[in-house]
């Protein structure tokens, strides 16, 4: 595929799909590969330096940072993986429609979602959360909607930047269905906005994510999980700083390889096809 | 520093070439040994299709490359200063040396006032004190001739039309008092009319002030009107050079002679002639000859020498070894004259009576209280009959009207008033009310294929959509019509699976073409088609809708801004004016005399690659924001207003027989008396 050979050709979207492969792939086989049981206490190991034993030391329980490093991205990516698709697609599925439809319908709607948009993600989420819960039942659909507030936005953009050329107007005026104007020559032009958007919008929800967990409302202790480790070391930084260092470069590489890509993604689909296509 | 003399020349290019390495490793020129002098004083004109190269030898002129070039080797001096070393440049940039662009509406700051913007430029490059500034200012606007000066410093640049603001763009060069102007293209987007004004404007400076000037067009006609000389450019080198008569009269060279044949004539219903084949890409030139493959008089000899600039027959230099046969090629007079078509006094395939469409929004409280429109509509009274076969021009300057009654007729917008028939059938105003088999009838080209083929769709996806969509072909049927339809357009099947950027300019109107004329449809409405594209590629196109048209009998409504072109292909010819039609009928007679005021204007302002022609400036250089309320819809800027009649009354239509009809309240008699004296 095109798109992807030319995004990896850049650096930094080499590095940042590397990074981000690497994560999804210790996330899918940590359970087999990690050392220890991520909840073994030990109370003789707390703070133990990293050694041979726990190359990344271990907490104020004795737990095997390395262990509970590996586990700890699980949770937050099982989560956003699902709720990143749903809220690219529905905020897609309104963005074009209220791009083509415009008229009293957009301006309204486009008010609302400034209205959602003005207020502050944690606000939201925590409304959410301490109504319904903070299980995966209740953070995918919640993660979903307000991220894909945004996307409404970007997706009504890219739709006004299309719909107003020719190739549009002279689909209308052949006849074709509003459907297959949209399927063949709106959505092939609009996609590469989603894609990026896509990108952004997962690395903004996984920070949300850990964000909630290091408030204490996303995922329960003893669970394993990156916010939550960061939470639970920052009492003992100066002790013990490893405690804290493993989770926060784990969160921050994967972050910002997501950023990378998004980025080298920008780039190589503003090129996609028309110039690179073999002549 | 030397001193420059009157033997230093003011502008003097050495052997220079200009190129870029490509990501294979390759050095691909995009200027090629160039060598130019301009005197002080002297007015050069550089004239070449688009991918040329004469913008980027102007930019070199100014010691500016874009980005990604260098210079490979030679050299640029003004007044003997290296433009190419960094020191010293800068101080005769916009100073002693000025650029005007081409679109001077987006060279002028948005958020600045007129005045303010002239001020820097003479803070920046003027020695006169302070103090005097803002008089100079208002004297810099009154010499580029702009209505009240004064005024003018507090507007803002969009509060004036794109005439006005090139006229800008010149004061604020003018404010460092410059040695010499370069002009890259800079009456292209303009209206015929404000071009007329502006091109002698810049004829008028250069006589006056002896200011050099370097003018970049691919338009033969301005370049004739304000260049002394003129040094024609292909494939980044000089082909050809000499004075505008030596160049535009006897060409010596098989390009500059193409150029001048592709040229539409306005006296006469001629299609032009084409120029076949299109510009090698940089770095893709041979040994030889770069226009050897375009050339139908290259022999073995042409393709692996490239020779120099000689004496040409026809006078000044030529880079050809054929310039002795080249001078007996055929001119612009030589086109076919394109053939009447008979019709057979049958209805009409394609009526509009009185259309008229407005874009105001009413606003709720408006539509409520049902309050009267105090807008006039932008377009009013359209009424006229599209015989089969026959193609009817529309003609008109920017805000015409033009493209909103194609638009109103294809369905994308609902006319406000009036009714559109289909051979006597009611059309439903809009696209979503009308039959798929009654939409297949009527097809749209539009002006820039860029903009009207899915640049993400390959030719054989965009192909497929009318074919589809009116046959429901598919498959291998669908393949085999497609071929069959890019040969008609002169296009190969390879074509198929490209995508449009793959494509030339010309290939890609081509595109488009096949793909209206896919739906087999009866009626076809061309907007502005050819003024995207180079002119020789302009002769094809209008070459090819002429051969289509007449194979299928298509009715055709050719929408354009350009006369000649009009000229070059309609049967008969509406003027329009703000949405109103000022004059129509056949082609013949619409050219001819007696002529509507504004028509008169119009065909007064055409440019012709002729340096004795010289136009017309009739109508006056106004900006106009929309139809008067009453009255006729010429009289702001009309040069024979009578007076309070033509602000009250609607003119009244004079016809004068076989369908010609001018709308003006001076009766057609006196109009004729009045044209006929010189």
């Amino acid at each position: 595929m095109g798109v992807l050979r030319r995004m990896l050709a850049r650096p930094s979207g080499a590095i940042g799909f590397a990074f981000v492969l690497l994560h999804l792939a210790a996330a899918v086989l940590s359970p087999w590969l990690v050392p220890y049981e991520a909840t073994a206490i030990d109370a003789a190991l707390m703070f133990a330096p990293p050694d041979a034993a726990h190359w990344l030391g271990t907490d104020q329980l004795g737990r095997d940072i390395l262990t509970r490093t590996m586990l700890g991205g699980r949770e937050a990516l099982l989560v956003t993986l699902i709720a990143t698709p749903l809220a690219v697609g529905w905020g897609a599925l309104v963005g074009i429609h209220l791009g083509l439809a415009g008229g009293r319908l957009d301006d309204v709607l486009m008010r609302v979602v400034d209205a959602v948009l003005a207020l502050p993600w944690i606000l939201k989420m925590l409304v959410i959360i301490v109504t319904f819960g903070a299980g995966v039942t209740v953070l995918v659909p919640t993660l979903a909607f307000f991220y894909g507030v945004p996307v409404i936005r970007v997706a009504r953009a890219a739709t006004l930047g299309v719909v107003a050329r020719d190739f549009i107007s002279a689909a209308r005026a052949r006849g074709h269905r509003p459907g297959a104007i949209v399927r063949r020559e709106l959505l092939p032009n609009v996609l590469d906005a989603l894609m990026v958007e896509g990108a952004m919008r997962w690395s903004w929800m996984l920070l949300a994510f850990s964000s909630l967990s290091f408030l204490g409302f996303g995922v329960a202790p003893p669970t394993p999980d990156w916010g939550l480790m960061i939470a639970d070391s920052r009492s003992f930084m100066a002790i013990a700083p490893w405690a804290a260092m493993a989770p926060v470069l784990a969160l921050s590489t994967l972050i910002i390889g997501i950023n990378f890509v998004a980025d080298a993604l920008a780039k190589a689909v503003g090129l996609d096809r028309a110039l690179n296509a073999p002549h | 520093m030397k001193i420059a003399g009157d033997d230093v020349p003011l502008i003097g290019i050495t052997d220079l070439s200009v190129g870029f390495t490509t990501r294979a490793g390759v050095v691909a020129p995009v200027l090629r040994n160039i060598g130019l002098v301009v005197r002080r004083g002297e007015t050069v004109g550089l004239v070449g299709e688009s991918g040329s190269g004469k913008s980027t030898l102007a930019l070199v002129a100014m010691g500016y490359l874009k980005a990604g070039l260098r210079v490979l080797g030679g050299g640029v001096r003004f007044a003997g200063q290296d433009m190419l070393a960094g020191d010293g440049v800068a101080a005769i940039r916009g100073g002693r040396l000025a650029l005007i662009p081409q679109n001077a509406g987006q060279a002028l700051t948005p958020t600045i006032r007129i005045g303010a913007q002239i001020a820097e430029a003479l803070r920046l490059h003027s020695t006169l004190p302070r103090a005097d500034h803002a008089a100079r200012v208002v004297e810099l606007l009154a010499r580029v001739r702009l209505p009240t000066p004064g005024a003018l410093v507090t507007r803002y640049p969009h509060e004036l039309s794109g005439g006005q603001q090139q006229r800008v763009a010149i004061a604020m060069a003018l404010a460092g008092e410059p040695e010499a102007l370069l002009l890259d293209e800079p009456t292209t987007g303009l209206d015929v009319t404000t071009q007329a004004h502006v091109l002698e404007l810049l004829r008028d400076l250069a006589a006056s002030s002896g200011m050099a000037m370097v003018y970049v067009s691919h338009d033969l006609g301005a370049v004739a009107r304000v260049c002394a000389r003129v040094a024609v450019m292909y494939a980044g080198e000089i082909v050809a050079e000499g004075s505008a008569r030596q160049i535009l009269r006897t060409p010596s060279h098989p390009y500059a002679r193409g150029l001048i044949a592709a040229i539409p004539v306005l006296g006469e219903a001629r299609l032009p002639v084409p120029l076949d084949g299109r510009p090698p890409a940089p770095g893709a030139v041979g040994e030889g000859c770069s226009f050897a493959p375009r050339c139908g008089l290259a022999e073995a000899g042409c393709l692996t020498a490239r020779g120099a600039l000689v004496p040409a027959p026809g006078g000044g230099v030529v880079r050809c070894r054929r310039a002795d046969a080249a001078v007996r090629l055929p001119m612009r007079r030589d086109g076919a004259l394109r053939l009447a078509l008979e019709f057979d006094g049958g209805g009409g395939v394609l009526g509009l009576d009185a259309i008229a469409v407005s874009y105001a929004r009413r606003s709720l409280w408006d539509q409520i209280t049902r309050a009267p429109r105090d807008a006039a509509p932008v377009v009013d009274g359209i009424t006229l009959t599209l015989r089969p076969g026959e193609t009817i021009g529309l003609v008109g300057e920017s805000g015409s009207g033009k493209s909103t009654i194609l638009k109103s007729i294809a369905g994308l917008i609902g006319p406000l008033r009036g009714s559109i028939d289909l051979a006597g059938v009611a059309l439903a105003p809009r696209v979503a009310q009308r039959d798929v088999g009654v939409l297949r009838r009527v097809q749209l080209i539009f002006q820039n294929p860029d903009e009207s083929l899915n640049p993400r769709q390959t030719i054989a996806e965009i192909l497929a959509q009318p074919l589809g969509l009116y046959f429901g072909l598919s498959g291998a049927a669908l393949r085999a019509r497609s071929i069959e339809l890019l040969a008609q357009v002169r296009l190969g099947g390879h074509y198929l699976d490209r995508l449009p950027a793959q494509l030339s300019g010309g290939e890609k109107q081509r595109v488009a073409v096949a793909r209206a004329f896919a739906a087999d449809p009866d009626v076809v409405l061309c907007d502005e088609v050819t003024s995207a594209l180079d002119v020789s590629v302009q002769a094809a196109v209008l070459g090819l809708l002429d051969d289509l048209r007449r194979e299928r009998r298509t009715a055709c409504i050719f929408v354009s801004h350009d006369l000649g072109v009009v000229r070059a292909l309609a049967d008969r010819v509406v003027v329009l004016y703000q949405g109103r039609i000022c004059e129509s009928g056949p082609a013949d007679a619409v050219y001819g005399l007696p002529s509507h005021p504004y028509t008169e204007a119009l065909l007064g302002a055409v440019l012709e690659p002729d340096p004795d022609h010289a136009p017309r400036l009739l109508a006056a250089d106004i900006v106009e924001h929309g139809p008067p309320a009453r009255g006729c819809a010429f009289q702001n800027r009309c040069h024979r207003r009578l007076g309070g009649i033509c602000a009250t009354d609607a003119p009244p239509a004079h016809e004068i027989g076989d369908g010609h009809v001018i709308r003006c309240h001076i009766p057609p008699a006196t109009l004729a008396a009045a044209q006929a004296a010189p």
